[in-house]
């Protein structure tokens, strides 16, 4: 199946940035973002293709537009309501409850 | 920044970002399931952050280059030879060594995503998953090795290996002319992460010489 994560050999993306002593992960969330989907992977209820299929669904605007860890967020949360662990009801329940307890003076 | 106290009750100028707020959204929901506990969390960012890095290849890379066995050993089943040294797990079970010759320059590349030897490199460097690499190694690779500072001979061979889900590449650097003598921690102190990747020679200190 081809689709946008297919990139060998596409043209007109730049040259390769590069940083000097990078980090292994620039902000923590995106060290809990790969941990969670160790954690949730251990469970059994994917494997490493439907893992990587999933990043492969995100839909191409948004998959050229996100950081890698973003992909892996929304890659984790897809992998949890398909298989049926958590609902998207309260995945994004839960968000806007924390959101809203931290805009919380 | 490699501070994992996910609360970041200690940076009180900064505010969470949305994202940092959905992650942590998600930790607490997933938690109070029983589906993840915050303790293997920590262990599993510490161990990225701390234990599974580049210098476990520098230390396969020095002993292939000083114990000939060794190296046929590595060149024949990477992962038999890796836990020799203590090293190995997920997505270290099917590796490949592509040895660097005079002849031959070897690149390792994922088009496709990020695939990469973790147990002996550790996570992969941000320009390694950016799109300009994934999208050119593979369409340009001199122009790649060029942009990295390697300007091979016309004559030298690239081969660029792409990997998979299945598949992932080490790439076994030259060893440097004039390191003959040095011990096998020194040669490994010469490695460096992207040498193992194919996007650096490895080379001897440079002498200061005015």
């Amino acid at each position: 199946m081809n689709g946008i994560h297919d990139m060998g050999g596409m043209d007109g993306f730049g040259p390769i940035e590069r940083e000097a002593e990078e980090p292994v992960f620039h902000e923590a969330w995106e060290g809990r973002v790969l941990a969670l989907t160790r954690g949730c992977g251990a469970w059994g209820k994917w494997n490493i293709d439907r893992s990587r299929s999933g990043i492969e669904q995100m839909p191409p605007a948004e998959y050229l537009r996100a950081s890698y860890y973003e992909k892996w967020l929304w890659r984790l949360e897809k992998l949890l309501v398909d298989a049926g662990m958590v609902t998207r009801e309260e995945i994004e329940r839960r968000y806007a409850e924390t959101k809203q307890a931290a805009e919380t003076p | 920044m490699s501070n994992h106290d996910h609360n970041h009750s200690h940076r009180h100028n900064a505010p969470l970002s949305d994202i940092a707020l959905r992650v942590k959204a998600l930790e607490s929901l997933l938690t109070e399931k029983g589906l993840v506990d915050p303790a293997a969390l920590d262990a599993i960012v510490e161990t990225y952050e701390k234990k599974i890095g580049p210098r476990n290849g520098a230390k396969v890379v020095a002993k292939a280059w000083t114990d000939p066995d060794y190296k046929a050993r590595l060149l024949k089943d990477v992962t038999t030879a890796i836990a020799e040294l203590g090293y190995g797990g997920l997505q270290g079970e099917d590796m490949v060594v592509v040895e660097n010759t005079p002849s031959v320059h070897n690149l390792v590349v994922c088009t496709l995503c990020s695939c990469y030897p973790l147990p002996v490199l550790g996570l992969p460097p941000v320009w390694y998953k950016s799109a300009p690499y994934r999208a050119r190694a593979v369409r340009d690779p001199r122009g790649v090795l060029k942009e990295f500072g390697i300007a091979l001979p016309a004559e030298t061979e690239v081969r660029v290996w792409d990997s998979t889900a299945e598949l992932r590449y080490l790439v076994l650097p030259e060893r440097p002319p004039g390191s003959e003598g040095m011990s096998e921690e020194a040669l490994a102190a010469l490695v460096s992460r992207d040498a193992m990747i194919g996007t650096a020679i490895v080379m001897l200190e440079e002498k200061t010489t005015p």
